[in-house]
């Protein structure tokens, strides 16, 4: 059978990167001896797959990781009510699984489903009135952003890639919507442009949901169960 | 004490692998610093001086970490080098050397204590305590301010840093951190008085040295004493050595780093302590007797590391793994044990390091790898028979052949030779024997596949204290680029023969420090003040900056690196010893002259090096006789173990002149 997570990335452990995550898993994986299934050939890896990768520094309450069991295991075998303390303890601190699913076969893989995300920005050096004037950033019909990736420099509309802006109901955050299919806008660089008064690396980022399409509407990829308050996690960070 | 975290994290948004500052790790102990509150505890803040990727795995910080958590009276935390980036934003925001566990200042630790694995790292040491915000001196820190102490393999020579730290451990430190503990809780105690008065109760501590109770007197250049301030110091302190592995099952919880580090597995020790008598290493001459650990305890070990930590992937380490005596039943049970592991028997991999050259070492090589092929590593370190038993390493061109021809045979295609170049008595004849062995190590490799490929390996030797090859001058960096393309050329056109070598003016760098007294400290100091930091790491090294350094204090590379001592001159580690007599050390000299090799004394007659006589200990192996396969090193047919007897080469012949 084949499960997906949804799991925390929270405090401390935000400044390990994509790849220490994914290694970190697959040693947990083994650590709450859950019978996954492994590629065939000379070095055989563990199936699993992460979906859209998190920024080094960046936290989250909406990571997602597929899992691939051994063929032999069936649904019944699984205990999905308790997977989540199950992996919870085999992860380090501030990883914490806070729904776990059946995948159905023939979904769509993570990368390939998710079609924009929801972010929280928030400094000590910004105000309500800073997260106020980010939200311009909707009003031109253009937003033009020179960025350089893999050595090449490009001057990109990035105006598309927001739905939308707006200040947490504190008032202490900026909420935004992103496109993430194409050349997506990372969090950093929405920084740079909604705060050019400060050094975007003092701003940090939440992602809070993934979003998949589905007949013109968006749907959480796992939706947490109504006992579960992510909220409370992120408070510990 | 206070966390520094909220003034941290915004500078770890400013550098590069964040993830190396955080802690976090699996096995992490958050230490109860409310019994900081209760009374006198003494705080250990336990530094690597290197980066946290090749600090982490240290077995030996592990392990003290473990044992002086677990007492009442102590706690311990973690402190890795910052990398340059980080180094500058913490000296721009003022946040001082920290904790990776809770984030804590060092200065509110009592102890600041380094691993030293090499020489190399000692201008991060004094940049650590300056950071630490201490004064580097010794001499300038005050009752309030940390101890530093530093112990590993480096530290038996520790008199180019004297001036900086307080204490230095000779050997293990198992037993040795308790004793400094207690010391130490009883002067917090008693008021904390005069920092003095607590150095000359430290330097009783058996194993413990505090260069400050010390009195060094010169004549012209040379040493022409050492000795001890008080008659309550002793005149020479001695190494630490516990009598039993089976005792020190640590670490007990290994730490499972977050991001990627050197060695990103489990590690085993199997044994401390290597009688092979290679007469250019430091780490078997130091580390004496063999003493390994019940089998049935590493197999526990791993058995319970695997399951904690998740990794698929244990090293049993040791300096020498093959020679441990119960090594074929041990695999085998490591192997049945994953096999309770789901999904870990799939993945399982079993690392065997410093692997011995012959056809069993690599017959076993091969059967723990889980079909994994990706490179194995020999180190003949000699170029000709006759050098390889100046060296005291009696590998057999027959044991190179047997090993290489085995590998490829299982389906290995590619080897890596390791070589020392500007070993003593070399000849160019010597040097020319390296792309010799290699052509017909590639040459077995076609035989086999097309895709055979040997990589040699070339490293510069630098004569370490406490080994018989203390007296040897150094080659000069020049000297080392001559052998180093003299190999390069004969190796231009030989299909399948890669070069790669180590930068002979590190090894100069390492040289001046490693045989090096006390006035090398100045020289220290001054290439760490012009920003000489991160030296063993190639793109900070420069030879021009010790150059320079060593020329501002009128001080000699030639007398200090390149130049042959005789047997009378006072060395400056005189007075610190790891149990072997200087009349073993400069016989067995005299024997490598001679070309005349020692055979492993666990399973022949004792030569009386002192160590095991000196300290009332003795080899702890599981087997008196020589295991199964190949000459063993030994320079002796043994394919057939047990069976054949050992014996002795001839020895002591008359000396022939030192040349290089």
């Amino acid at each position: 059978m084949k499960l997906r997570v949804r799991a925390t990335k929270i405090g401390k452990v935000r400044f390990t990167s994509h790849r220490d995550a994914a290694r970190m898993w697959e040693r947990a994986l083994r650590r709450a001896g859950l019978p996954v299934a492994f590629t065939e050939g000379f070095t055989p890896r563990p199936k699993i797959s992460f979906g859209l990768a998190l920024p080094t520094g960046a936290e989250s309450i909406a990571e997602y990781v597929d899992i691939e069991l051994q063929r032999e295991i069936a649904a019944a075998d699984v205990d999905l009510d308790t997977l989540p303390a199950r992996l919870s303890d085999a992860l380090p601190t501030g990883f914490d699984v806070l729904v776990a699913a059946e995948r159905e076969p023939g979904v769509d893989s993570l990368q390939e489903a998710v079609t924009s995300c929801t972010w929280e920005l928030w400094s000590p050096l910004l105000t309500a009135a800073d997260h106020l004037d980010a939200c311009r950033l909707l009003e031109p019909a253009e937003l033009v952003l020179e960025r350089e990736r893999k050595g090449k420099r490009s001057a990109d509309d990035v105006r598309p890639m927001i739905l939308d802006l707006r200040p947490d109901p504190s008032g202490d955050r900026l909420v935004a919507d992103l496109v993430t299919i194409g050349r997506a806008l990372r969090p950093g660089e929405l920084a740079e442009l909604a705060y050019p008064h400060i050094d975007a690396r003092d701003v940090r980022a939440l992602r809070t949901h993934q979003w998949l399409d589905h007949d013109g509407m968006r749907h959480e990829v796992l939706a947490l169960p109504a006992d579960v308050d992510a909220r409370t996690q992120w408070v510990l960070a | 004490m206070s966390t520094l975290w909220a003034r941290i994290e915004p500078l770890l948004a400013r550098v590069q692998k964040p993830a190396r500052y955080i802690g976090c790790e699996d096995g992490a102990i958050t230490p109860r610093h409310d019994k900081l509150d209760g009374g006198d505890v003494v705080a250990w803040l336990l530094a690597y001086p290197d980066t946290y990727e090749i600090g982490l795995p240290n077995q030996g910080l592990q392990i003290l970490y473990e044992i002086l958590n677990e007492r009442d009276d102590a706690l311990a935390e973690r402190t890795y080098a910052p990398w340059a980036d980080l180094d500058h934003e913490m000296r721009a925001a003022g946040v001082p050397l920290f904790s990776v566990d809770t984030h804590r200042a060092a200065g509110e630790f009592d102890v600041l204590a380094f691993n030293l694995s090499s020489e190399l790292v000692f201008t991060n040491v004094l940049n650590m305590i300056d950071l630490a915000g201490a004064p580097v001196r010794s001499a300038e820190r005050d009752a309030d301010d940390l101890f530093v102490l530093v112990g590993g393999h480096a530290a038996f020579n520790p008199e180019p840093l004297a001036d900086f730290i307080d204490a230095a451990v000779l050997g293990e430190g198992e037993e040795v951190v308790s004793e400094i503990t207690e010391v130490l809780r009883a002067w917090k105690a008693a008021g904390r008085s005069d920092r003095e008065s607590v150095l000359r109760e430290l330097s009783k501590i058996p194993g413990v040295y505090v260069p400050a109770m010390y009195e060094v007197t010169y004549e012209g250049e040379h040493i022409a004493a050492v000795q001890p301030r008080y008659p309550d110091v002793p005149a020479t302190v001695d190494k630490r050595t516990v009598a039993d592995l089976g005792e020190w099952p640590y670490p007990k919880h290994p730490l499972v780093p977050l991001t990627e580090v050197v060695h990103d597995r489990l590690s085993v020790e199997v044994f401390r302590g290597c009688t092979r008598g290679c007469r250019f290493c430091q780490a078997g001459m130091i580390t004496r007797p063999v003493r390994e650990r019940p089998a049935e305890q590493v197999r526990t070990m791993i058995r319970e590391g695997l399951r904690s930590t998740g990794y698929d992937e244990v090293s049993l380490t040791s300096l020498s793994t093959a020679d441990f005596s119960d090594i074929e039943p041990v695999v085998r049970g490591i192997l049945d044990d994953a096999k309770e592991i789901p999904g870990a028997c799939d993945t399982m991999t079993i690392n065997l390091p410093s692997l011995r050259v012959d056809a069993f070492t690599v017959g076993l090589a091969g059967e723990v790898n889980n079909g994994r092929r990706s490179g194995l590593t020999f180190a003949p370190e000699g170029g000709s028979w006759r050098l390889r038993k100046v060296i005291n390493k009696l590998i057999t061109e027959e044991d190179l052949y047997g090993a290489v021809e085995s590998a490829f045979s299982q389906g290995w295609t590619r080897m890596k030779l390791y070589f020392l170049t500007g070993l003593p008595t070399e000849t160019d004849e010597d040097t020319l024997g390296i792309a010799e062995l290699a052509k017909n190590c590639v040459a077995i490799g076609k035989r086999y596949t097309n895709r055979a490929s040997v990589t040699v390996s070339l490293g510069g030797f630098v004569p370490k204290p406490h080994t018989p090859f203390q007296w040897f001058g150094q080659n000069t960096d020049e000297e080392l680029r001559r052998k180093i393309n003299m190999v390069r050329e004969a190796t231009r056109r030989m299909n399948g023969v890669n070069v790669k070598w180590h930068d002979p003016a590190a090894t100069t760098a390492e040289g001046i420090t490693s045989r090096g007294d006390r006035r090398i400290g100045r020289v220290i100091e001054r290439v760490w003040r012009e920003g000489g930091l991160f030296q063993e790491w190639g793109e900070h090294f420069d030879l021009d900056r010790w150059a320079a350094a060593m020329e501002a204090e009128g001080l000699s590379l030639d007398w200090y690196v390149f130049r042959h001592r005789d047997e009378h001159e006072i060395l400056p580690w005189a007075h610190l010893t790891a149990g072997l007599h200087h009349d073993f050390l400069w016989g067995d000299w005299l024997d490598a002259l001679a070309e005349s090799g020692v055979e492993d004394c666990r399973w022949t007659p004792c030569y009386d090096c002192g160590v095991c006589t000196g300290y009332g200990i003795e080899h702890v192996v599981a087997s008196p006789i020589a295991p199964a396969g190949g000459s063993q090193g030994t320079g002796q047919d043994l394919s057939h173990g047990g069976d054949v007897p050992v014996t002795l080469l001839p020895t002591r012949r008359e000396p022939a002149g030192a040349s290089t």
